[in-house]
C-alpha cells in the first residue's frame, strides 16, 4: 500500500484509516453470544460422546430399561417444548414493545422451564433413591454428568430469565434489555436443541438396548 | 486497495446493522411452524419406542436418530433463527465449525473406543478374576 502512495505523484495522497471504525454499542453481542453457545455445544458433544463411550457399562447395576420412565421423559420434553414457543411469543410481544404481555409470557416461559427442573429432579431423586447413584457405574457416572449439566443450564436459564424480567419492569423494552432478552432466546431454544440430542441418544435409545 | 475498499467496508458495516435489527425475531407463524413440526418429530419417536411399533430394535434405533437430527434443524430454522445471511454468514461459519469438531469428537470417540474395547476385552474379563 506504502509503494502505490509513492508511486502515484499525480494522484492526490490517499489516507487510509487504520483505527477501527466505531461500532454501536452492542453490535457485536449476538454473534459473540452466538459464538459462546456454540463454545456450549462442544463441551455438550464431549459429554455426548463420554456417554456414548460409556452408556453401555453397567457394571451389573441397573440398566436404562431398569432406570427409566418413558412416559415422564415424555412429559419433561413437553414442558421444555412449550416453554420454547412461549419464549418465543414473548419475543414477539417485544417487537410490538408489550411490556406486560413480555412479563406475562416470560413468567409462563420460567414455570414450564421450573417445571422441567423439578420433573428431572424427582427423576434424580427416583434412581438415587434405588441406588442408581452417580458412582455406581460408568453407565450412571457419564448419564448424571450429561443431563446434569443439562439441568444446571435450564436452571441458570431460569435465574437469567428472573433477572431480565425484574430489569424490564425497572427499565422497560429498552435497547439494552432487548438485547439481553435476545440473547436469552437463543440460550433458552439452543437448550432445547441440545434435549432433542438427550431424550433420542440417552433415554430412547437406552431402552432400545 | 484503497478508498474504495474503505468505503465498501463501511457500507457493508452500516448494512450489518441495520440488517440486525429485523433480524432474530421471526415471525407467529415461523414459530407455530416450528412448534407443530416439533411436536410431530417429538411424538412419533416416542411411539415408536414406547409401543413398540416396528419390533426392530436397529431400525427404530435408525429411524429416531433420523426424526432427532431434523427436529435439531427445525429447531435451528424456527427457533434460532438461523440462515446463511445473518452477521454477513459468520453464524453460519460458527455453526459449520462446530458441526466438523462434533462430528469429529464423538465419531472418533466411539469409533477408536468401539475397537479398543473388543480389542482389549478378554484381558478384562471379570469374571474370569479371583
Amino acid at each position: 500500500m506504502t509503494m502505490a502512495t509513492i508511486s502515484a505523484k499525480d494522484e492526490a495522497p490517499v489516507f487510509y484509516q487504520l483505527d477501527e471504525h466505531p461500532h454501536a454499542e452492542g453490535s457485536s453481542t449476538m454473534l459473540g453470544f452466538w459464538l459462546y453457545l456454540m463454545s456450549d455445544c462442544l463441551i455438550f458433544a464431549i459429554l455426548f460422546a463420554t456417554y456414548g463411550v460409556l452408556g453401555a457399562n453397567y457394571a451389573a447395576g441397573p440398566a436404562p430399561k431398569d432406570l427409566f420412565d418413558l412416559s415422564l421423559v415424555a412429559v419433561n420434553t413437553a414442558m421444555l417444548l412449550f416453554s420454547s414457543i412461549t419464549y418465543g411469543f414473548a419475543m414477539l410481544a417485544m417487537v410490538k414493545g408489550r411490556v406486560a404481555q413480555v412479563q406475562a409470557w416470560l413468567l409462563v416461559t420460567g414455570l414450564f422451564g421450573l417445571a422441567f427442573i423439578g420433573i428431572e429432579l424427582y427423576e434424580f431423586a427416583h434412581m438415587i433413591h434405588e441406588g442408581a447413584t452417580p458412582q455406581r457405574s460408568a453407565f450412571l457416572s457419564s448419564f448424571f454428568a450429561l443431563v446434569g449439566t443439562h439441568g444446571l443450564h435450564v436452571s441458570f436459564g431460569i435465574v437469567w430469565l428472573v433477572t431480565l424480567m425484574v430489569q424490564v419492569a425497572r427499565y422497560g423494552l429498552i435497547a439494552a434489555n432487548q438485547r439481553r432478552l435476545m440473547c436469552l432466546s437463543m440460550f433458552w431454544h439452543f437448550l432445547d436443541v441440545i434435549w432433542i440430542g438427550v431424550f433420542t441418544f440417552v433415554y430412547l435409545m437406552g431402552m432400545l438396548r | 486497495m484503497s478508498a474504495k475498499t474503505h468505503d465498501t467496508h463501511t457500507a457493508h458495516a452500516h448494512a450489518t446493522h441495520d440488517h440486525h435489527d429485523d433480524a432474530g425475531h421471526g415471525t407467529l407463524r415461523g414459530y407455530l411452524t416450528g412448534f407443530g413440526l416439533s411436536v410431530i418429530l417429538t411424538a412419533i419417536p416416542f411411539w415408536l419406542v414406547m409401543g413398540d411399533v416396528l419390533g426392530d430394535k436397529q431400525l427404530t434405533g435408525i429411524i429416531i436418530m433420523v426424526f432427532a437430527a431434523v427436529q435439531i434443524v427445525v429447531h435451528m430454522i424456527f427457533f434460532l433463527h438461523m440462515n446463511t445471511r445473518a452477521e454477513d454468514g459468520w453464524n453460519m461459519m460458527g455453526l459449520i465449525f462446530t458441526v466438523i469438531i462434533l462430528v469429529i469428537v464423538l465419531a472418533g470417540s466411539l469409533w477408536v473406543m468401539y475397537h479398543l474395547n473388543t480389542n482389549m476385552m478378554p484381558q478384562h474379563d471379570m469374571s474370569q478374576m479371583p
